[in-house]
């Protein structure tokens, strides 16, 4: 049986028709610029002074100080590439569960995945220091999996709760799931006094790293958690009409909440894992997007990947040189930089379209 | 054909019985106004028919049980009009109607020319070029409806569920709705069931009212047999005269004694 309605489609090409969703090109060239530029101020600050000359010939493969290449290559490219990822990821992860459940408050530590982190990475440094599995550090390795733990039981016990049916439920047993790590976390770092500077350290967030180890072990989650989310940006928009209205579009409203949701955490647990808690880039980077250009996703996923990306490298710059030699915990710049940033976009623009 | 047939039909919510034991038969191409009491459970009949909420008993559309069609098919079959359609914040015009698409696109698929083609064609047909690139947080209440009309149309789905498609609008503004969903009606053959609380202009519509008390039918046919003083003031508790307008229909007005 087929439809009956006898809208007829013109052959010819007539003009587009106005206000169709799309990505404004001239913002996604500037998304692409400012990452190029921050990635270039992220290469180029630093203690040792190195040349934009030396990086395009370290980058070509042409002749260098093997001194400054040793720096960049081991030191600068992996810290940019890695801010580059973690930005990219927690703007765009804070964009999905803003879709998800219709809250603008939803950042990517909503369903406890920053609670789970934390108490993963405190029991790692308190109780196992210096531990590797296959060779990879025990550190990330348990904060990816306490992120994961807390998301899953604040799944579960949202879903024996609710049933799923409301956003809500999820969201309450995220806050007591987060509640009830952070208590224990809370408990283990005051006990075991020697390695509280370090647990601080590592809550409060940082991308000092090991070198291209941290890429590549996040590498493969960051790129499926993207690539789901992004691929799902059509039907984030639908999610913005009531319950009834997307199921009675045929859409799996709850296979679309669960897959992003999955997604997102994957992707937050993974940079989480390597990088701490960065706190405000989820929030502010998707909610400057929609005020200054589009809330469509097909507007606001692809260009928080971007700006996302630039902006956490940029934020690691500050953090490397204001205190120099010493280093701020990143957090501090992306809440002090962004902040400011964040309350002119909503003074000059529309603050009812939030 | 798009006939709408509910045979033996329950819903209840949490346990309670919401519909008893309904069985209603929609003629491919009617209007059929459901009509009753606050509570009487036309919205969840609706609701029933598009999938949205289990049930027992039988529901076929074009014959073929609904309960057999997946719910991109069930949306292909049948659009829905809530009664208070969210409007996102910032979403314009073009990317709301283009929504209706949804059905007709896979899991991860995109709109194709075609589809962007159709929207186009709605969009004209309800006159709204002008509005394409307007928020719909920037439309007026009149507006707001046929953008959730054009939504529903742009689903190209042979029957229409319209839940109170007049409430919140002036006289005016309910009576140009009325007229723009009966001329679509014709135009495109859609089957209409709506649920109505104004009884005049339920009566004006519709080939037929079913009127619903306690979840159960109590009376259907035209509007002359179904809206009568006696019914009226047995079911609504109201006070109404019921007059017969020469060839205008048949108006249900308040009395005060």
């Amino acid at each position: 049986m087929t439809a009956t309605v006898t809208v007829s489609v013109v052959s010819e090409r007539p003009a587009a028709l106005a206000g169709m969703p799309r990505l404004p090109w001239p913002w996604a060239a500037a998304g692409l610029g400012a990452l190029v530029i921050c990635c270039a101020v992220g290469v180029l600050v630093g203690p040792v002074h190195i040349g934009v000359g030396a990086v395009v010939q370290a980058l070509i493969g042409g002749q260098v100080d093997p001194g400054q290449a040793n720096i960049l290559w081991s030191l600068r490219f992996p810290r940019v590439v890695l801010g580059v990822l973690v930005g990219g990821t927690l703007a765009v992860s804070g964009a999905a569960y803003q879709g998800v459940f219709r809250n603008p408050l939803a950042d990517p530590y909503l369903l406890g995945a920053a609670a789970g982190a934390n108490l993963g990475a405190t029991l790692a440094i308190a109780f196992a220091p210096g531990t590797s599995i296959l060779g990879v550090n025990i550190i990330p390795l348990a904060a990816f999996v306490g992120a994961g733990a807390a998301v899953a039981g604040a799944y579960a016990l949202g879903r024996s709760v609710t049933g799923l049916r409301s956003a809500t439920g999820l969201i309450l047993a995220g806050v007591a799931i987060a509640a009830f790590f952070n208590s224990i976390q809370s408990y283990v770092q005051q006990t075991q006094t020697a390695s509280i500077r370090q647990v601080y350290s590592w809550i409060l967030g940082r991308l000092v790293t090991a070198g291209w180890d941290d890429v590549l072990l996040i590498l493969p989650y960051v790129i499926l958690s993207a690539a789901a989310i992004f691929v799902h940006r059509r039907l984030l928009d639908a999610l913005t009409l009531g319950e009834d209205e997307v199921t009675s579009l045929g859409i799996p409203v709850r296979r679309v909440r669960l897959i992003v949701v999955v997604a997102a955490t994957l992707g937050t647990a993974a940079v989480v894992a390597v990088a701490g808690t960065i706190a405000f880039v989820g929030i502010i980077v998707p909610h400057a997007i929609r005020l200054l250009i589009g809330r469509s996703y097909r507007v606001v996923i692809p260009l928080s990947m971007l700006f996302g990306a630039a902006f956490l490298v940029l934020a690691d710059a500050g953090a490397r040189t204001v205190v120099a030699p010493a280093e701020l915990p990143i957090g501090v710049i992306t809440a002090f930089l962004g902040a400011p940033f964040f309350i002119a976009v909503m003074r000059s623009t529309r603050a009812a379209a939030l | 054909m798009s006939d709408v047939v509910l045979a033996g039909v329950s819903v209840a919510y949490d346990g309670a019985p919401v519909v008893w034991d309904l069985d209603l038969s929609v003629a491919s191409g009617e209007w059929l106004a459901l009509i009753g009491p606050n509570g009487a459970g036309k919205t969840t009949i609706l609701r029933a028919i598009a999938r949205l909420v289990p049930f027992r008993g039988a529901i076929s559309i074009g014959s073929r049980a609904v309960t057999e069609l997946s719910s991109r098919e069930v949306a292909r079959q049948v659009a829905v009009l809530v009664q208070e359609p969210q409007m996102p914040v910032g979403m314009t015009v073009s990317q709301y109607v283009l929504l209706g698409r949804a059905p007709h696109l896979g899991y991860l698929g995109k709109e194709s020319a075609r589809d962007r083609g159709i929207v186009r064609e709605v969009v004209r047909r309800l006159s709204m070029e002008e509005l394409a690139s307007r928020p719909l947080d920037r439309l007026s209440g009149g507006e707001r409806q046929r953008a959730a009309i054009a939504r529903a149309l742009a689903q190209q789905a042979p029957v229409l569920l319209i839940d109170e498609p007049t409430s919140s609008l002036d006289v005016g503004r309910q009576q140009s709705v009325l007229e723009l969903i009966d001329q679509l009606r014709r135009e495109q053959e859609l089957t209409v069931i709506a649920a109505m609380h104004e009884l005049t202009l339920a009566g004006q519509y519709a080939d037929r009212l079913a009127l619903l008390v306690d979840g159960r039918l109590a009376a259907v046919g035209p509007a002359a047999e179904v809206l009568t003083e006696r019914a009226i003031t047995e079911h609504y508790r109201a006070q109404v005269r019921v007059i017969q307008m020469n060839g205008s229909g048949t108006a249900v007005v308040p009395v005060r004694s």
